[in-house]
């Protein structure tokens, strides 16, 4: 038998609730309506005689259903367990919870108005905690320039080769793109005017100066950036970091000045390849859409572009690379608890390391406007 | 004496191998319907594989692994799910999902299993986290808020959540004072008796071994080397067993 049943019974003055069948949580739905009809304001015999199985769901149901009906007045009384049964059913009674649930969370609009109020002081909070610790890597970096032993340096050609290295073959074949795109919307665009040929100054101005250095640090913030936030939160987490306190071993020093060093010695190199394999890109498909011969590229390339494009774009490099490196580590220094709270801090690390890098460049194309470079 | 009893868990033969190193070979291990049972052996002998393989989170080489009668290895996915239901698993931290609180935890396998109305759910829930001893105050917590001995606790109110026949323990007391050691002891002694649980309990713990388990099981040698009570393990002079059931913890956790 796998349903279970309920029948009522009127006794003289009172009720009898037959309970048969399998009394189990996957069950209680089929006993629920027949509960519910139980007379109330009579004495009432609720009998187990017939029921196959009973587990806590079922028990906890009974003990409700005596609750209720004693509440309203009845004498209620169960008969027909099976020792087994009545010592779940005592289980049951004992451990019932007493007091009433937890308190709902408060709503409304002061609560709303106060949620907004905490958010904001935590952010302004946030912006003062990531201002002391660039303090904080600063201070510690340049007491490693004075003192160069300090710098751990298994770890830092570690972490050069996760972050640069092995960030090769993405970041070439993004600006090899990047350079076939500028080049087939370029030359539609200019065909209009007559003007293919500058195609050239479009792609070598725009990857040289902004695109190549740009991408190549929003991947490399989605891709070290967040690695970063993973492993020294999950390090947070099974307290190795706290180990290394204990040690007297400075994580700033340990684990985030290698990582900080790392990324502002590689970013400029992956920059110069994502630069040489934009223009690759962009010559390609000027030389199959246009007719641009390579060497026509070239020549035009020495001719029209100006070095100081490049000197612009490299000059932006190291300060993506710190700030990227900065963010990762700092988010990864706040994680608590549970592994949740990696997941989370990931995520704000590669948006907050994402738009930081864009409002830098915003920043440094304007001064670059301003002092006419 | 065994032959009255039913098995709810056969192992015969198993054989489990992480590359070269060989875990298991030829494991055979029965257990009884209503007993608890403590696993115990050397660190690396491979109590926490041999669980694991039994609930199916590790595959093994060979053998034959028999859950109330039906072969879990060789198991369809339906008839998988229908015998995950009727277990339940503590692993040794509570393994607790971290962005739900405890009463959602609980709730989780009730939610995934059961078609129950919300409120019943609740009611539910609370009622098995009262039962595991915890005050009604957790409910609401998440689990980094609670202390070592309270994750154990949820864990295993969740373990408990839909009623399980068997229940699988890694370790249930390890990291507890001698007091939450204990207690935890009487608790799952306590919820064995009135839900008239099968216990299948890894364990280093000899106080446990002496307060709850109706059999020990010897894992040495890559097998099972003996199985029986307290008193038996006493009479075997295989050294290993010799030295940890005369060792100077075990005389003081029998005095």
């Amino acid at each position: 038998m796998n349903g279970a049943s309920v029948t009522i019974r009127r006794d003289g003055e009172g009720a009898v609730l037959e309970l048969a069948g399998r009394v189990v949580m996957g069950t209680l739905h089929l006993i629920e309506p027949g509960l519910r009809r139980a007379p109330s304001g009579v004495p009432v015999v609720i009998d187990l005689g017939g029921v196959a199985a009973l587990d806590t769901g079922g028990a906890w149901r009974i003990l409700e259903l005596r609750r209720t009906l004693e509440a309203e007045g009845a004498r209620v009384e169960i008969v027909g367990a099976d020792p087994h049964e009545a010592e779940l059913l005592d289980a049951v009674a004992r451990s019932l919870p007493r007091a009433e649930g937890i308190e709902e969370p408060p709503r409304g609009l002061v609560p709303w108005i106060a949620g907004v109020g905490e958010t904001i002081v935590d952010l302004g909070r946030t912006s003062i905690e990531i201002l002391g610790f660039i303090g904080l890597v600063v201070a510690r970096a340049g007491r490693t320039l004075v003192q160069p032993g300090r710098l751990r340096l298994t770890a830092l050609v570690h972490h050069m080769q996760e972050v640069g290295f092995n960030a090769v073959p993405i970041v070439s074949l993004m600006a090899f793109l990047i350079g076939v795109v500028l080049a087939f919307q370029g030359s539609v665009q200019l065909r209009q005017f007559g003007a293919e040929v500058f195609v050239v100054n479009l792609i070598a101005i725009s990857v040289l100066r902004e695109l190549g250095i740009l991408l190549t640090a929003i991947i490399v913030a989605g891709r070290s950036g967040s690695a970063f936030t993973a492993a020294i939160g999950s390090m947070k987490i099974r307290e190795e970091v706290d180990a290394m306190r204990t040690l007297g071993l400075d994580p700033i020093e340990v684990l985030v000045l290698p990582r900080v060093f790392a990324l502002i010695l590689m970013l400029p190199v992956l920059g110069f390849i994502a630069n040489v394999m934009g223009l690759v890109g962009g010559g390609l498909m000027s030389w199959i859409e246009l007719g641009v011969s390579p060497g026509m590229f070239v020549t035009r390339l020495y001719e029209t572009t100006d070095v100081w494009h490049l000197g612009v774009g490299f000059i932006k490099a190291p300060f993506f690379a710190f700030v990227i490196g900065v963010i990762g580590c700092y988010e990864g220094l706040k994680v608590e608890g549970s592994a949740e709270s990696v997941g989370r801090l990931t995520t704000a690390s590669v948006v907050l390391s994402i738009f930081s890098v864009i409002v830098i460049d915003a920043v440094f194309s304007v001064f670059f406007a301003e002092i006419g470079v | 004496m065994s032959g009255s009893r039913e098995a709810v868990i056969e192992v015969r033969g198993l054989v489990n191998r992480f590359g070269s190193q060989v875990v298991h070979d030829g494991l055979d291990l029965d257990v009884y319907r209503g007993e608890v049972l403590g696993v115990v052996g050397g660190s690396g002998t491979g109590k926490s594989v041999l669980l694991r393989t039994i609930v199916g989170l590790n595959r093994p080489q060979a053998g034959e692994i028999r859950v109330f009668g039906r072969d879990v290895l060789r198991a369809s996915e339906a008839e998988r799910r229908e015998i995950e239901k009727r277990w339940g698993v503590l692993f040794q931290d509570g393994a607790l999902f971290s962005s739900l609180t405890v009463l959602q935890n609980v709730e989780a396998p009730m939610r995934e299993q059961l078609a129950l109305p919300h409120s019943m759910m609740k009611a539910l829930g609370e009622l098995k986290i009262s039962m595991v001893g915890l005050p009604p105050l957790a409910c609401g917590k998440f689990p980094s808020e609670l202390s070592g001995g309270m994750r154990k606790r949820a864990g295993l109110a969740r373990a408990l959540a839909l009623d399980p026949e068997i229940v699988f323990l890694d370790e249930p007391t390890a990291g507890l004072d001698p007091i939450g050691a204990a207690a935890f002891d009487d608790l799952i002694g306590q919820l064995q008796k009135s839900l008239g649980l099968t216990v299948f309990m890894v364990t280093h713990d000899l106080d446990s071994l002496h307060a709850i388990c109706d059999r020990i099981a010897v894992l040495a040698e890559r097998k099972v080397l003996v199985t029986g009570s307290m008193a038996d393990m006493l009479k075997v002079d295989h050294p290993w067993v010799h030295e940890y059931f005369h060792g100077p913890r075990a005389r003081a956790a029998m005095a």
